[in-house]
């Protein structure tokens, strides 16, 4: 349960933190809140040369309305999403699935970059930004780019980020207070989720549902999305759910259960939404 | 006023709540200084055969003094429980095969703890994998052996019936009901993982300071293994945090600490991760019961039979012996004219079993209830009316059972009715016929358990030293030490009741060998009943020492002599001399060795109230009333405290802890992210009932609390997830009951 020896550094600007990047490419590792990537440390299945400390960067710890949008720094902790005035207006499903994340000391240190960045397919924050269409914005050397959640994702803990690119913030549509849900299924309260689904309404009237655990990225559930787009009642819609997943099998579920489970969480998130 | 059965706030707790106890890693004492810290390379593979180990690259590494390996080190192989197979020894690092993952193959020893990981990745072994077997019956097959010298995977003969069970054991049964039921592997994953440190004295003796729940047998069997007397050894027991029973005795790393100690004329301490926790220390349960059940159709059980193959592990350990309780206890609570059993202890790929909360009751009362309950389910009675029938009578104690125990005192039925009033039992069934009827989503489980044990079972003596000095304070020792029960505060009320004097001024010493030689430790509920009677007893062998003095002083007849408030006083004059002036005379001290010759069974009832979602099969304990009675209270707030701890485990294993592997043997549940370990989000409030019915075996009646909650109430929330969906036709689910598990079970009976 110790970590194989490392470098550390806690650069004080993003402009000074992407230096870093680039010189150290692939060997560094970039830490915001630890809470993932500190336990692959100590089990040694995580082994990076440098760590590059960027949790205390003030400029990179923001929620605020920006056109048609909110732009939420990366190194933004769950905690300020859950208490966030701006997001409780703006959009509610954030702080409501973050609430929903381990537990207050872990909610206290993760943070919103760093859960999108880690690509867990068996994290909150990563399908709730999928439902509601959001962006990644990533900076490099080589400028900024903004890249949809939609494109981010290639598999298992992966995503588009080159290894110099940090993720800096992330970009949400304006989707109101009301009109949401997550359900999240766990055995115990701040477990990983079995199976989560996060609902959104989008600006547009359009519904959209984000899978948790159901395959190797943050899934949508498209064919439930479209038979909604149809009219379908939210039973026949939630049925479909599970349509081109591909969930894993662990300890907790088989894809067959989690298939299972798709549809009732997706039945019930659909009609707290709604509600 | 009777201090006793007053709720004394534990005197402990201030310590721990603050600044923290002092566990074996926290030690600062000088003569550790220089320590070097052990760092255990563990095999990663379930079975195999080495080929070779390489430790050059790991010896050179920074901060190392010495590495170790099998072929080093000179160390018997031990027999870890003294009936098993006498061929199935374990070396204290594997020296050609190793027989499950997290087994100790090389040792290195560094300056600091940090270096000793990096050095432990450069140890080079080369395994040759041979077939793993961690399915118990497929061990019992003998095709995969563990010990080819064995040549057999049968751990110990020892609970086999040797008279079969008669082919017309069921013939005069109105009704027979059968049903293969697994009593899971759990991990007892205290917060305080395993510790050793030693150092070696310039008189020759070796110090272990150690994380056990029994110095004494910890001293013997350490000394055994390092092929010392017991004299040269010193144990030590700092704080201790937590055992379950998996900190029974000891573990083969404590001798390998005082041997390498030895070795490279230092300190070695030793602190596992919780990784090594999860695969290195025992595990209890692990057992895969087949029971049958028969009776009348009026509710008559005539014959009950279980038949258990329990899991030792690699290496056999105490597990080996806890079938021996799982049969004695098999009847339960019930008067059952035929009972037959037998069980068979083998050999996996998988690490070694031994004692957890209840140590083979639990098991026994597991298997008696799920069977109570399907019988009941098969004659269509109402399962709390089917256990009133069938418990033994209160005239009939003492009781001998057909497994053979003695019990001593019960009310078995009237523990059940308290259970049923409390919880409202008749408004629970009206409401789950109503959410039935309604076909609601949200389907409710009554489970029912009722449930007798054994504490204070084995070992039956206990002693104490009561000594009052000369400044007014009090030190107790005891040979019982504990590891987060509150002895400090139980024994001090003890002796305050005799001596009169506050509990504030007595301090309760324990878990040094040199100080207490003989003891027998904590475990099996046995505390109270034999270390707090020893304590008792000494208290009123110093009362009348002191008056046999203070006559003296006083010119008094001991006849007319009283002690109260700390002094011994001449009834009705006023003349008084205090304990504490006649410890200054004289040394006032008192040893009392108590034998309670007898175990005595604690009993009582649980009823569960369960919320099923039957869409998602996710089960949720909503609440849980418990009737626990073990005698009379000393402490209220300890008792209730141990009946809250007890309760949690028992529902956790209903519900959510496993010990898992895959078939290749390698560790699922190797983390806390992994393995179900409960919080309190997962629990209810519990609703607690008191019942109080003395023992016989002592003069102040008391049984034992400590595993009591776990033993009710894991079969009564068992039966109440089951009795959720058995309308929809499901008539068991094996523990732990996940979602999948109930879901699974919901499909399969619609089908």
């Amino acid at each position: 349960m110790i970590p194989v020896g490392f470098d550390y550094e806690r650069p004080q600007t993003v402009d000074a933190a992407i230096a870093l990047l680039a010189e150290h490419g692939d060997g560094a590792t970039v830490l915001a809140g630890g809470h993932s990537l500190l336990p692959v440390m100590k089990l040694r299945l995580a082994a990076p040369e440098i760590v590059i400390d960027i949790g205390r960067l003030a400029e990179l710890n923001y929620i605020r309305v920006d056109g048609d949008e909110v732009a939420i720094g990366a190194a933004t902790r769950y905690r300020d999403l859950v208490i966030s005035d701006v997001l409780a207006a703006e959009c509610a499903l954030l702080p409501a699935v973050a609430r929903t994340v381990g537990d207050p000391q872990v909610r206290h240190r993760g943070t919103l970059g760093g859960a999108i960045a880690h690509a867990d397919p068996a994290g909150d924050l990563p399908a709730a930004v999928l439902a509601l269409d959001g962006t990644v914005v990533l900076r490099s050397p080589r400028g900024e780019r903004k890249v949809p959640i939609t494109e981010f994702y290639t598999g298992v803990f992966s995503s588009v980020k080159e290894p110099d690119e940090l993720v800096v913030e992330i970009r949400v549509p304006r989707t109101g207070a009301t009109g949401w849900a997550y359900e999240k299924f766990t055995r115990r309260s701040n477990d990983w989720a079995i199976v989560a689904v996060a609902v959104a309404t989008m600006p547009d009237g359009a519904t959209h549902l984000g899978l948790v655990n159901m395959g190797g990225t943050p899934l949508r559930a498209s064919a439930t999305e479209a038979a909604l787009a149809e009219g379908k009642s939210i039973e026949e819609a939630a049925a479909l759910a599970a349509e081109g997943t591909e969930p894993p099998t662990d300890s907790h579920g088989t894809p067959e259960y989690r298939n299972h489970l798709v549809t009732v969480l997706a039945k019930r998130a659909l009609k707290t939404a709604s509600a | 006023m009777s201090i006793l059965g007053t709720r004394v706030v534990r005197t402990e707790d201030p310590v721990f709540l603050t600044r923290g106890a002092t566990y074996t890693d926290d030690l600062t004492d000088e003569r550790l200084t220089g320590a070097l810290h052990l760092t255990l390379v563990r095999s990663p593979i379930a079975h195999a055969t080495i080929t070779s180990i390489d430790v050059d690259a790991a010896k050179d590494a920074p901060g190392v003094v010495a590495v170790f390996t099998g072929a080093d080190c000179d160390l018997a192989p031990m027999l870890g429980f003294p009936a098993a197979h006498k061929a199935m020894l374990r070396p204290f690092l594997a020296v050609d095969r190793v027989r499950y993952v997290g087994e100790a193959v090389a040792a290195v020893l560094t300056e600091e703890a940090y270096q000793g990981e990096d050095a432990a990745e450069l140890v080079d072994v080369d395994y040759e994998p041979l077939d793993v077997v961690v399915d118990m019956k497929e061990a019992l097959k003998d095709e995969v052996l563990l010990f080819p010298e064995a040549g057999t995977n049968l751990v110990s003969g020892m609970h086999l019936n040797k008279e079969g069970r008669p082919e017309d054991f069921f013939a005069d049964c109105e009704v027979v009901v059968s049903k293969e039921i697994v009593n899971q592997r759990v991990a007892a994953a205290p917060l305080e993982t395993r510790a050793a440190t030693a150092f070696w004295g310039e008189d020759g003796r070796c110090t272990l300071f150690l994380s056990t729940q029994n110095a004494q047998a910890a001293r013997d069997e350490v000394a055994g293994w390092m092929g010392i007397e017991p004299s040269q050894l010193h144990v030590i027991l700092p704080d201790v945090g937590g055992g379950f029973g998996a900190k029974i005795g000891a573990d083969p790393e404590f001798a390998l600490v005082g041997w390498l100690s030895k070795k490279v004329g230092r300190p070695v301490r030793w602190n596992e991760s919780r990784s090594e926790n999860m695969t290195g220390m025992v595990q209890g349960r692990g057992q895969v019961q087949t029971i049958t059940i028969g009776g009348d159709r009026d509710g008559t059980v005539k014959a009950y039979s279980l038949e258990v193959v329990a899991d030792a592990g690699a290496y056999p350990r105490l597990g080996v012996a806890l079938p021996m309780f799982t049969r004695m206890m098999a009847p339960g609570t019930y008067d059952i004219p035929k009972v037959w059993s037998t069980a068979s202890v083998v050999a996996t790929n998988t690490t070694s079993t031994a004692a957890y909360r209840g140590a083979g009751r639990p098991e026994a009362t597991q298997a008696i209830e799920r069977a109570m309950d399907l019988f009941a389910d098969a004659i269509d009675m109402d399962p709390a009316e089917l256990r009133k029938r069938n418990v033994v009578r209160p005239e009939k104690f003492p009781f001998t059972t057909k497994g053979g125990a003695e019990y001593d005192t019960g009310e078995y039925a009237k523990a059940i009715d308290l259970a049923l009033k409390a919880a409202d039992y008749d408004g629970l069934r009206a409401e789950q016929k109503r959410r039935r009827e309604a076909g609601d989503p949200l389907q409710l489980g009554i489970g029912v358990s009722s449930y007798v044990e054994i504490t204070g079972g084995g070992a039956f003596v206990e002693n104490a030293t009561v000594q009052v000095h000369e400044d007014g304070t009090v030190t107790v020792l005891t040979g019982t030490s504990p590891h987060g029960q509150g002895h400090a505060t139980a024994w001090a009320m003890l002796a305050s009741e005799q001596l009169g004097i506050d509990v504030d001024k007595i301090t309760v010493k324990h878990g040094d060998t040199d100080l207490i030689p003989k003891g027998a430790g904590t475990m099996g509920s046995r505390s109270l009943q034999t270390g707090g009677i020893a304590v008792h007893h000494a208290a009123i062998d110093l009362v009348e020492l002191a008056k046999q003095r203070a006559a003296d002083v006083l010119e008094a007849n001991v006849e007319d002599l009283v002690v109260a408030d700390g002094s011994v006083q001449v009834k009705g004059t006023g003349a008084a001399v205090s304990l504490a002036e006649l410890a200054g005379r004289e040394e006032l001290k008192a040893f009392h060795e108590w034998d309670a010759k007898k175990p005595t069974f604690p009993f009582g009832a649980h009823v569960a109230l369960v919320e099923v979602d039957v869409e998602s099969g996710k089960a949720t304990v909503e609440r849980i009333w418990a009737v626990d009675d073990a005698g009379p209270i000393l402490n209220p707030l300890i008792f209730d405290g141990q009946r809250h701890g007890g309760i949690a485990q028992g529902i956790a294993q209903a519900m959510l802890e496993e010990v898992m592997w895959d078939e290749e043997g390698q560790p699922l549940t190797g983390t806390f992210a992994d393995y179900g370990i409960p919080s309190a989000a997962e629990l209810p409030s519990f609703d607690l009932v008191t019942m109080e019915t003395p023992t016989t075996i002592n003069t102040l009646g008391y049984k034992g609390i400590g595993e009591a909650g776990t033993i009710g109430s894991c079969p009564a929330v068992h039966n109440a997830v089951i009795d959720a969906v058995s309308h929809l036709g499901v008539e068991h689910i094996d523990m732990p009951l996940t979602p999948m598990r109930v879901w699974a079970a919901i499909s399969e009976a619609a089908k």
